[in-house]
């Protein structure tokens, strides 16, 4: 069963409304948001556990557990919110509708994250490039402020809730948690060890929780509607709906809410218009941005759009970017592009992630040309385990995931490429191998 | 400052403009914290520069006024102003045309544009500043708005759904001075399908 629009959340994601407070209002925005704050934080916190609400920005991490780890006791400290809106993974740009076509559910959402967490201020940190897209969000946490929904007495309930936007200036990185509270301080956005983490020392030290943008803005709509209702959508533990950015080589590229679970054959047929060329022209996926490794045709036939069935082919949903690449694709090219774009993005700050980006961007450039001894593809496969879980952060097994699931998949496809340039260059001096 | 390979000005002041969004600005962090306004700082600094020369850059004095500004020691913002990509820590020309050359706008014909940017800029590829300074050529990262890939961004303009010939036709306008307005060059509704929306058809509101 497709999802109808009916319960369809961002019902203004392609801006065909205003994104002001009236139209908002009229869409459903802010409706008995007092109600809901007055039922109080365990209550909050216990509905968004029943929806099976999973962290929208990419891990997947159940919502309402990272809320209850807040500390309940009041200290000295205050407590914050902080919005990932850094939306940089090659792939992702839903985020981007909410900002500026759908910012109240997000200005709402975290008013009752706030609650929930005990934070009375929150700062959305959003990229760089959306410039505009952040004029537009601080027009409208400005109205929200002048029709007391938001600031001292929020929506006149007695809460005190102050709302920033923070822009950064192009850095993948900073759309890690901790980088992110390193760059809001006002540093370089390197992450730091976990633990501590941020629900105990966070933003200026004090317990802070840092969400996804559409995480947050889900939230109100689960809350008036009620936990089953979200819980309703999706197999169980991938609950809920989600907006789903397709984009490649299909007939229609678009960003679309749909229901978790979708069969991916039909998410791409049904609101993109298909493959281009045909179902049969495809040759391969990458189902959830950049950093998850792609699938080859037969298993996009028939797999689910979910965390667990994508988990299942050693590869994840991500942030929900649907690159869709058909026959006529270099794959080797795409992902060394990839390569290319984690090298640029690393901070410097692990050397297996420093040196190893790059390293690895060298042996795929030699890739996509063939200039390669057929065993340099184990000894590539080899670094990426090397390079993955041995760095703070994970962006760098981000930047080997990729690679790995090429290798996984489309081996013969490199072994031709490494075959046809020794065939081209025959008598040549023989490649050299891979120890730079 | 030849060390820099171009000229760095001697001095820099906030003028009344920024001085009115500093004030703003460091008024959203807590007491003691202002350290967390040194990017929008820089951006005004950027800002400013661009008011005063028609040119978008941070100069080092700028990142001076920043340190003195926010009380942190220079090299805390020098850190941050060349850590952070959007800070342009030299001249460039008076339109910073950037393109997305990440996979999802490759997969779409980024390269297209990128001809396109130097043939009707004049510029010999990335890095370079067109001899009548009206462009600096820079590859971006993925700018995060794949569904209307190929993305150039000018400045802080999204232009979406380009071609060949649509760059081409946006960087004549430009060079007439023209400024069309940002987004999808083909009419799309932003982020929908060509054609029209396959959802949302039946939605309260307006």
């Amino acid at each position: 069963m497709a999802l109808s629009d009916k319960d369809r959340i961002f019902t203004n994601l392609y801006g065909v409304q205003h994104w002001g407070l009236e139209a908002a209002r009229k869409r459903g925005n802010w409706d008995g948001t007092k109600d809901i704050v007055l039922k109080g934080r365990d209550w909050i916190i216990e509905e968004v556990k029943n929806s099976g609400l999973r962290g929208r920005g990419g891990a997947g991490f159940p919502t309402g557990m990272k809320w209850s780890f807040m500390p309940k006791q009041a200290s000295d400290r205050p407590h914050y919110l902080v919005v990932n809106s850094d939306e940089s993974e090659p792939g992702t740009c839903k985020d981007r509708d909410i900002l500026r076509h759908d910012p109240h559910t997000l200005i709402e959402g975290c008013l009752i994250a706030g609650v929930a967490m005990g934070a009375n201020a929150g700062y959305i940190y959003v990229r760089g490039e959306y410039y505009n897209e952040h004029l537009i969000l601080q027009a409208a946490i400005d109205e929200a402020y002048a029709a007391g929904l938001i600031g001292r007495n929020a929506c006149g309930t007695g809460f005190d809730f102050d709302l920033y936007v923070h822009r950064g200036a192009g850095a993948y990185i900073c759309g890690e948690e901790t980088a992110l509270i390193e760059s809001l301080e006002g540093k370089k956005g390197m992450p730091r060890l976990k633990p501590p983490f941020p629900a105990a020392v966070g933003l200026y030290g004090c317990p802070s929780t840092v969400n996804n943008v559409e995480t947050i803005a889900v939230v109100p709509t689960i809350l008036r509607r009620g936990a089953p209702w979200f819980a309703g959508f999706g197999r169980p533990r991938n609950s809920g709906t989600k907006i789903f950015c397709i984009q490649g080589h299909v007939n229609k590229p678009c960003n679309v809410e749909e229901e978790m679970s979708i069969p991916m054959r039909e998410l791409i047929e049904k609101h993109a218009g298909g493959v281009r060329g045909g179902w049969d022209n495809l040759l391969a996926v990458i189902p959830g941005g950049s950093s998850t490794p792609m699938l080859p045709k037969s298993i996009c036939d028939d797999v689910l759009m979910d965390f667990d069935a994508l988990r299942d082919h050693k590869t994840g949903l991500g942030t929900a970017g649907v690159i869709v690449m058909d026959k006529s694709t270099d794959l080797i090219k795409a992902i060394a592009r990839l390569s290319k774009f984690y090298k640029h993005e690393s901070c410097g700050q692990c050397t297996p992630c420093r040196e190893g980006m790059g390293w690895v961007g060298r042996m795929m450039d030699r890739m996509v040309e063939g200039r390669a001894d057929v065993a340099e593809i184990d000894v590539l496969e080899q670094v990426t385990r090397q390079i993955e879980g041995h760095t703070i952060c994970a962006l760098a097994d981000g930047g080997v995931w990729p690679v790995q699931g090429l290798i996984r998949h489309f081996r013969p496809m490199m072994e031709e490429r490494i075959a046809a340039y020794k065939a081209r260059s025959a008598g040549a001096a023989p490649v050299a191998m891979a120890a730079e | 400052m030849t060390a820099h390979g171009h000229a760095e000005p001697t001095s820099f002041a906030f003028d009344d403009e920024s001085n009115a969004a500093i004030e703003t600005i460091v008024a959203r962090y807590p007491a003691g914290k202002q350290a967390s306004a040194v990017i929008p700082l820089l951006y005004i600094v950027q800002k400013q520069m661009k008011r005063m020369t028609d040119s978008a850059w941070v100069p080092r004095v700028g990142m001076d006024a920043v340190a003195a500004r926010l009380g942190m020691a220079p090299i805390r913002v020098y850190e941050v102003a060349t850590f952070y990509f959007m800070f342009n820590t030299k001249p460039i020309g008076r339109f910073h045309l950037q393109v997305c050359g990440t996979t999802p706008c490759w997969l779409r014909g980024s390269d297209a544009v990128l001809k396109a940017c130097k043939d009707a800029g004049g510029l010999k590829g990335y890095g370079d500043t067109s001899a009548d300074g009206n462009f600096t050529l820079s590859e971006v990262e993925c700018l995060g708005g794949c569904v209307n890939a190929p993305i150039l961004a000018v400045d802080d303009d999204y232009y979406e759904d380009l071609d060949y010939e649509s760059t081409v036709k946006l960087i004549e306008a430009l060079k007439r001075g023209e400024r069309p307005a940002p987004g999808s060059v083909i009419g799309r509704q932003t982020s929908a399908p060509v054609g029209g929306p396959t959802t949302l058809l039946d939605v309260a509101g307006e």
